[in-house]
């Protein structure tokens, strides 16, 4: 259950802090850090549930853009990073590099909140 | 308190257990933030990958504010309420279903406003990133790669030229507060503009958006002075060279003035009037001009393209199905994602217009209103010189001139670099123009010289006021005052009306010139060569209401040698063009805007019409292979059709440059310097008439004397490996062998529309090349309510992200037109073709 919650808030925090653009982009590393302080789990569980929650987060929200869009620019940037022009691989990237961030952060706030014991 | 060694001893383990394991818990948290912050840092840094670097990738990524965020939806509704400051009243914007915003305001300054606001929000990027090109500002964004180009064209004066035309400006208030309008327009959407919303190249390159500024558009002005009139700077240190390799005479036959077939915008024949400038040349021509000097090998790191060119004709009605005038026009520059131009309906209750316009400047540059069309072509006259510059030391403080040395102004040029320490250009500037190469900038080329540059944009130019009026105009008088303030790049202004005129005038300040001056570097010491005035607009070639019932222009000499002066070294006009054009606007009679479409994308080769008898002239058969004789059936088969399918455009066009090289590259390659080949027509105007052919002869075979026969069958032979290889690879089609592009502005492929189906090319009326080609095409029928049509390579949104991005492209290529919307807002909210409202209101 604490795990579920976990990544729920890893996903809303960072989907909160991301509505403003005037902040830099990296900042759900602050949110997912908290939360993985106040949401006492073992520093694997931590990191698994901030890597879900924002990767969930960055490849959902990918997805939804990408859709709309119908590949059109996802295919291009694909083409540009170079990802053989695929919009799965660039959308499963972007996921994992949100995921990766928001892991490592929820990771630093679990053993944050373990130094502090 | 007893002193027990038991207590002790568990204090001293519990204190050692406790610091172990604090040590223990905050290594892991340590080690954990660190990466984190390394992961952060890592993902918020561009990464070098070979020569270029990659964008911040998690800023890049990230949904919320990276590049997903340029991915627009399909279906995305473009209706809005839009309230900024600054407007006189409130303005509507009705959109059409390709994306034309029709804009209809109550005054025309909040008409221009919108129209800045509009070209923002779908072009903003590439406004920015032009106006950075022309102030040599390219650095500041893509890193130390492009300084030579900032170098040249802050050597080139383009600031200067900008800041002149501003200053201009000043006496004209209306276009002023134009001119500011807009730049308000730019900013307002800048300003509303979310950090997450930035186009996608700035967030490809990592910058933002700055401020819109008036001098912007003047940048950009004269960014297409530079386009249309900037070759001087390359072709006249290539003249040079090949006057110094050769010898004045040889290269007077190679780079001749006289085009036999030649047939120019103001017919031959037509009576002028005596010059009222007289140039007098220099009693030292032939000692320091026309002599050998010493050579000169800079590169120029950019230069306009040599097919920069343009059609433009209009029809009067005894030609036309409906007794009234049909305009064309389709100007001929590089193509490019975004589009150089931007349709816009600009309605307010001084005038109602329509055409192209640029994003980066207000009013419609190609078009029509409910009186008069317009379109132009590029006039290809010489209005950049260099000079020959003698300094006293390298300090270039002072140089030599009419007996004395003279002060330079020296001006130190700030380059920013992203990723590095600026760098300083030091710049001397004299009286004969800023000095473009000196010990500093191509030393290793220019052979010691000190080259000023000499250029009519450089003093700038009122030429907006010329579209400005040219929107607002109701008939012939208002055109022909309307392009008197035009100035550079000269231009041949077509003008049809309702009321049934047709005209065609060159207009642009040009100098009046001696025969070849300006072909070659000047000698730069005395006043003798410098610019002995200007030709009045009133002698410039210019015809109304023809006879024969039609003008046109495509890039040739505007007149024939009776013409007063001297109109620039003919290899800066193209010959064919113009000919097929004239030929058939002469044999079409009850002309409809159809008809007039055909011809816009008509893809006769009028060239090698001409060159094909010209090659079979020459052509002994029996010395050819199996191989060879094949093409030669390809070739002899041919329609003379630059069609996509058609195998023989193909196989002319390698056998034609074969040719070239089979006669000229002998000569020409022991050089070592650049030099200009010369044009295509020399060759052919020669094998024309039965005379002695320059250069016939290999020069490295010297014991053989070879004809004009020898090279056709050398050039037979050395085409057919490659045609045959081609054939294999099923690239030998026209359209396959040319392959045109329309190419993104960073020249990203994936941003590109690459292979085009297009036919066309060089010296054909549709002049698609490779990369260059018709940037517009547009068919104006002058009915009352006007009845036109217009297409161009790409599309009104400029982001690689919309479906409306590169949408017009496959109608173009296919040589399709759009009906264009010319309405009333009345007519327009009934019109089905309308989707969105878009309304401004002040705050």
């Amino acid at each position: 259950m604490k795990f579920i919650v976990a990544i729920f808030l890893h996903a809303f925090l960072a989907f909160a802090v991301g509505l403003y653009s005037q902040f830099p982009w990296w900042l759900f590393v602050a949110t997912s850090g908290i939360v993985a302080f106040f949401i006492m789990d073992s520093p694997a569980k931590s990191f698994f549930a901030g890597f879900l929650g924002v990767g969930a987060l960055w490849a959902g929200l990918a997805t939804g853009k990408d859709l709309a869009n119908a590949h059109l620019l996802s295919s291009k940037v694909a083409q540009i990073l170079p990802l053989g022009g695929s919009y799965i691989t660039l959308i499963i990237v972007t996921g994992f590099v949100g995921g990766l961030l928001g892991g490592f952060a929820a990771l630093t706030g679990a053993y944050m909140r373990r130094s502090t014991k | 308190m007893v002193f027990n060694y038991k207590n002790l001893y568990y204090l001293k383990k519990n204190l050692n257990f406790s610091a172990q394991s604090f040590v223990m818990r905050i290594v892991p948290f340590i080690v954990s933030a660190a990466l984190t912050t390394g992961l952060v840092a890592v993902l918020n840094t561009p990464l070098s990958v070979g020569k270029t670097k990659t964008p911040r990738l998690g800023y890049f990524l990230s949904p919320q504010q990276g590049f997903w965020q340029n991915a627009e939806p399909e279906n995305k509704s473009f209706d809005a309420n839009i309230v900024v400051d600054g407007l006189q009243d409130k303005v509507e914007v009705l959109m059409d279903e390709r994306l034309v915003p029709h804009i209809y305001a109550n005054n025309d300054n909040d008409a221009y406003y919108t129209q800045g606001f509009l070209h923002a929000k779908f072009r903003l990027w590439q406004m920015e990133f032009q106006t950075y090109v022309a102030a040599g500002r390219l650095s500041e964004i893509v890193g130390p790669d492009r300084i030579a180009t900032d170098r040249f064209f802050r050597r080139l004066g383009m600031l200067e030229g900008a800041e002149a035309t501003m200053k201009k400006m000043a006496n004209n208030p209306a276009l002023q507060a134009a001119v500011t309008s807009y730049a308000n327009g730019v900013n307002a959407y800048i300003k509303s503009l979310q950090p997450s919303q930035i186009p996608f190249e700035y967030k490809l390159l990592d910058y933002k958006p700055e401020a819109w500024t008036p001098i912007k558009t003047y940048l950009f002005l004269m960014f297409m002075s530079y386009d249309l009139t900037g070759r001087g700077t390359t072709t006249d240190l290539q003249m040079t060279n090949s006057k110094n390799y050769f010898g004045y005479e040889d290269f007077n036959k190679l780079y001749t003035n006289v085009q036999d077939s030649l047939d120019p915008i103001i017919p031959k024949g037509t009576v002028y009037e005596k010059a009222s400038v007289t140039a007098l040349a220099p009693t030292s021509l032939d000692s320091l001009y026309f002599a050998k000097t010493s050579s000169v090998a800079p590169n120029a790191p950019e230069a306009p393209n040599k097919h920069n060119g343009s059609n433009n004709w209009a029809i009067a009605g005894t030609k036309t199905k409906s007794g009234k005038p049909i305009l064309a026009s389709d100007p001929h520059l590089g193509l490019n994602l975004p589009s150089l131009w931007y349709e816009v309906q600009i309605t307010t209750p001084t005038h109602s217009t329509y055409g192209a316009s640029f994003p980066g400047s207000p009013a419609v540059i190609i078009g029509f209103n409910d009186s008069i069309a317009w379109g132009v072509t590029n006039a290809g006259r010489d209005v950049l010189d260099y000079y020959d510059i003698k300094f006293k030391d390298t300090t270039m403080e002072e140089y030599w001139f009419n007996g004395a040395w003279q002060k330079s102004v020296i001006k130190e040029e700030r380059i920013k670099i992203k990723g590095q320490p600026d760098s300083i250009d030091r710049v001397a500037i004299t009286a004969l123009g800023p000095v473009m190469y000196d010990k500093s900038y191509n030393a290793n080329g220019s052979d010691g010289k000190y080259l000023a540059v000499r250029w009519t944009a450089q003093d700038g130019s009122s030429g907006l006021q010329t579209f400005y009026e040219l929107n607002r105009a109701k008939n012939f008088d208002d055109y022909l005052s309307a392009i008197h303030h035009w100035t550079c790049p000269g231009q041949n202004f077509a003008f049809a009306s309702v009321s049934g005129d047709i005209a065609i005038k060159q207009q642009g300040a040009f100098v009046a010139r001696w025969n070849r001056q300006g072909d070659f570097i000047m000698p730069g010491q005395d006043s003798s060569y410098l610019w002995q005035g200007m030709i009045p607009s009133s002698e410039n070639p210019m015809m109304k209401n023809p006879e024969r019932g039609f003008v046109s222009s495509a890039n040739q000499m505007s007149t024939d040698s009776t013409y007063p002066y001297y109109l620039g070294a003919a290899n800066a006009f193209p010959l064919y063009r113009g000919i097929i054009i004239n030929k058939k606007l002469n044999a079409m009679f009850g002309v409809t805007p159809l008809d007039v479409q055909a011809l816009q994308t008509n893809n006769d080769n009028i060239f090698a019409e001409m060159a094909r008898p010209a090659i079979f002239k020459f052509l002994n058969e029996s010395s050819l292979n199996a191989d060879e004789k094949k093409y030669v059936e390809y070739l002899r088969n041919w329609n003379l059709r630059n069609d996509i399918n058609e195998k023989g455009a193909s196989v002319f066009r390698a056998i034609w440059d074969s040719l070239e090289v089979a006669v000229w590259s002998d000569e020409f390659k022991n050089a070592n310097l650049p030099l200009q080949w010369p044009d295509e027509s020399t060759l052919l105007e020669q094998m024309l008439k039965d005379s002695v052919i320059l250069f016939e002869d290999n020069i490295t075979t010297p014991n053989v004397r070879e004809t004009m026969v020898d090279a056709v069958t050398a050039a037979i032979k050395k085409a057919t490996p490659h045609l045959a290889q081609m054939e294999k690879d099923g690239t030998l089609a026209w359209g396959a062998y040319k392959d045109t592009r329309v190419s993104h502005l960073l020249k990203i492929p994936s941003l590109s529309r690459l292979h085009l189906p297009i036919g066309g090319g060089v010296h054909i009326i549709n002049a698609t090349t490779g990369t260059h080609g018709p940037s517009w095409r547009m068919v104006v029928h002058l009915v009352n309510g006007i009845e036109a049509y217009g297409v161009y390579p790409g599309g009104q949104n400029g982001n690689p992200g919309s479906k409306y991005y590169d949408s017009f492209i496959d109608s173009w290529a296919a040589g399709k037109y759009y009906r264009l919307l010319f309405l009333s807002k009345e007519a327009a909210k009934q019109n089905s073709q309308f989707k969105w409202r878009l309304t401004f209101t002040n705050s």
